[in-house]
């Protein structure tokens, strides 16, 4: 029989603990694809966040370190300064990446630290159990939300490929959606380009990805796909928002 | 061997280089400047990487990154940047990653000021971090002696994979003396096998302190005890001046001692038969020092930069056996021989 699909190296053979319906797989797998296809698995180092996705080294089958919460570019830039020859990325959420860890991710991108980040933008806190995120749409419920995100108390949600690509250490950034097959095959093609981006020693990448929660959001998988296509990307419009092969 | 004249700061940043150290991350504070500004002008032009973060939390989770990928690190900060870095330092000792971290004290608590403190005693020896864990806390009293420590630091740090704090004064980072920068053997290390440098040829490293099983955890947790207990039982350092034929004992640590070693001779030209313990590990404490003496130990007084913080390890290790008291200047100001004296003659009127 020939073998027509199969688990790529970069993964490694392990139950999974995302709920269903959660996007966190389909990007483990496409960031994992990434690095099969570029042969850079065995040179890769992989910085885990704090939150739902805090175990993806037992995912990821290359070198891994576990950061504290926000602190994964920290930790991939001293990383980066040791291994300059080495592949180094950091794996984010929203609470982690656009409220604890603003200043890391701000600073890495403005020194142009040579790192990889990929940002899952779901728009809520999965792993403790549903709070507020900065990325929390206007009106969206969550338990520390419950009669609606409300602007006058709470804010409006932080744009981060918007905020990010006025700085110019930045040479790549895009943002991506996983609800269907185009655009799961869009998003893989932005992080190749992120990857691609370090390994040329061009600077700081990052690809956001609007991603479901079905679980924390109260919705169907199917639903909550509906609701990232419809919803969250009005406010967080998908595309490419910095690329420095196109700026040449 | 060659005697330079050098600030404290500065000899203890090039006795670092001279160490080994690859890489430092810091974020300026007063008063231990002199240290990253050296290191920005000499780790570019021999090798090494200096990088100034966004703020103390992001120096030392860099330095997380870079001692998880093997090499020699070290940070440095004063009272307020420390207390900033104590997550880190507890991710460090969890994940049980070797580095230097430097604290050149100053007055709290807050903002307080930038005069020479030592109010930062608990928080170094204690663990101002969450969890069980512990620090080594080497305390020099001369900047010969913290060139010399320097080079301990990032033994015993590669040697225990476990953070180990340099803890001095605003004195003596600001202070010039002549230092040596003796030649020495290099120390038998582990390899540092488990280091994230890409998984070619091996099994996957991964540097992590999250263990969700509590079975694990407590497993974890007995391993660091042992690694702990280890560390008591070799690494334990102390001074003792004058102790011979003393009946009385000033303790106290790093610039203290100085002052109060001043005070002990004085002391000695009045016929009071007084000793200095000098305590060089603050953890591990040198509690065996007072077994030396405990026998014949009319009474013990300890003189620190604060309200008073090592006192509490003086008097555990004296146990109750003999009186302890305590004098100490908190604030940044520093206390005089003089001071000192005072406290020794009053000890000897009322023991």
């Amino acid at each position: 029989m020939k073998l027509v699909f199969e688990r790529p190296k970069s993964l490694q053979e392990t139950k999974t603990h995302y709920c269903p319906g959660c996007g966190h797989g389909v990007i483990h797998r496409l960031v994992a694809e990434v690095m099969d296809e570029l042969n850079i698995r065995e040179k890769t180092i992989g910085v885990a966040p704090v939150g739902c996705s805090v175990l993806a080294y037992n995912y990821f089958n290359c070198d891994m370190q576990q950061a504290a919460h926000g602190r994964a570019p920290a930790v991939a830039t001293g990383i980066k300064r040791v291994l300059p020859e080495n592949i180094v990325f950091a794996y984010q959420g929203d609470g982690d990446l656009a409220a604890i860890g603003t200043a890391e991710i701000i600073h890495a991108a403005a020194r142009g630290e040579n790192i990889t980040v990929i940002f899952v933008n779901n728009a809520i806190y999965g792993m403790t159990g549903g709070q507020m995120a900065p990325t929390t749409l206007l009106g969206q419920k969550t338990e520390t939300s419950p009669y609606g995100r409300n602007a006058q108390s709470a804010g409006y949600p932080i744009r981060v490929c918007e905020m990010l690509s006025t700085l110019d250490g930045v040479s790549y950034l895009a943002r991506a959606q996983v609800t269907d097959v185009k655009n799961i095959l869009r998003a893989k093609s932005y992080i190749k380009k992120a990857f691609e981006t370090q390994i040329n020693k061009k600077g700081f990448s990052l690809v956001e990805i609007l991603s479901p929660c079905p679980t924390n959001w109260g919705m169907s998988p199917s639903n909550a796909i509906f609701w990232v296509k419809n919803e969250m990307t009005k406010v967080f419009p998908p595309g490419i928002y910095k690329d420095w092969e196109e700026e040449r | 061997m060659e005697k330079i004249l050098m600030k404290g700061n500065e000899a203890l940043a090039e006795a670092a280089i001279r160490a080994g150290c690859q890489c430092f991350f810091g974020y300026p504070i007063t008063p231990q400047s002199e240290l990253p500004a050296y290191l920005a002008r000499e780790m570019p032009k021999r090798g090494g990487v200096f990088l100034q973060a966004e703020s103390e939390v992001a120096a030392i989770n860099m330095v997380y990154g870079a001692a998880g990928a093997g090499a020699r690190v070290m940070t440095s900060s004063s009272s307020p940047g420390i207390s900033l870095k104590q997550e880190g330092i507890s991710y460090l000792c969890g994940a049980e990653l070797p580095c230097v971290i430097v604290n050149i004290m100053r007055g709290g608590p807050g903002l307080g000021d930038i005069q020479p403190a030592q109010s930062d005693y608990y928080q170094a020896t204690r663990g101002g971090g969450h969890g069980d864990y512990r620090t080594i806390v080497l305390a020099p009293s001369s900047v010969q002696e913290l060139v010399d420590l320097v080079y301990d630091a990032f033994d015993l740090a590669d040697l225990y994979r476990n953070p180990v704090m340099i803890l001095g004064d605003g004195i003596l980072g600001q202070m010039m003396e002549p230092v040596v920068f003796k030649e020495r053997p290099k120390r038998e290390l582990p390899p540092k096998d488990w280091a994230t440098t890409g998984m070619k040829n091996r099994k996957q490293n991964v540097i992590n302190s999250l263990y969700l099983d509590p079975v694990k955890l407590e497993e974890h947790n007995w391993k660091l005890y042992r690694k702990y207990k280890e560390i008591e039982e070799k690494e334990v350092r102390y001074e003792m001046i004058n102790c011979d034929d003393a009946d009385y004992f000033v303790v106290a640590y790093g610039i203290a001692a100085r002052i109060a070693l001043s005070a002990i001779e004085m002391a000695r030209e009045r016929g009071i038969k007084v000793g200095l313990i000098r305590p060089i590990t603050l953890w591990p404490y040198p509690a065996k020092a007072f077994e030396e003496v405990i026998s014949r130990a009319k009474a013990f007084l300890t003189v620190e930069l604060s309200l008073g913080q090592m006192v509490d390890d003086v008097k555990l290790s004296v146990n109750g056996r003999a009186p302890v008291y305590f004098y100490g200047r908190p604030g940044g100001m520093v206390f005089t021989a003089e001071e000192i004296l005072k406290e020794i003659e009053k000890m000897r009127g009322v023991a």
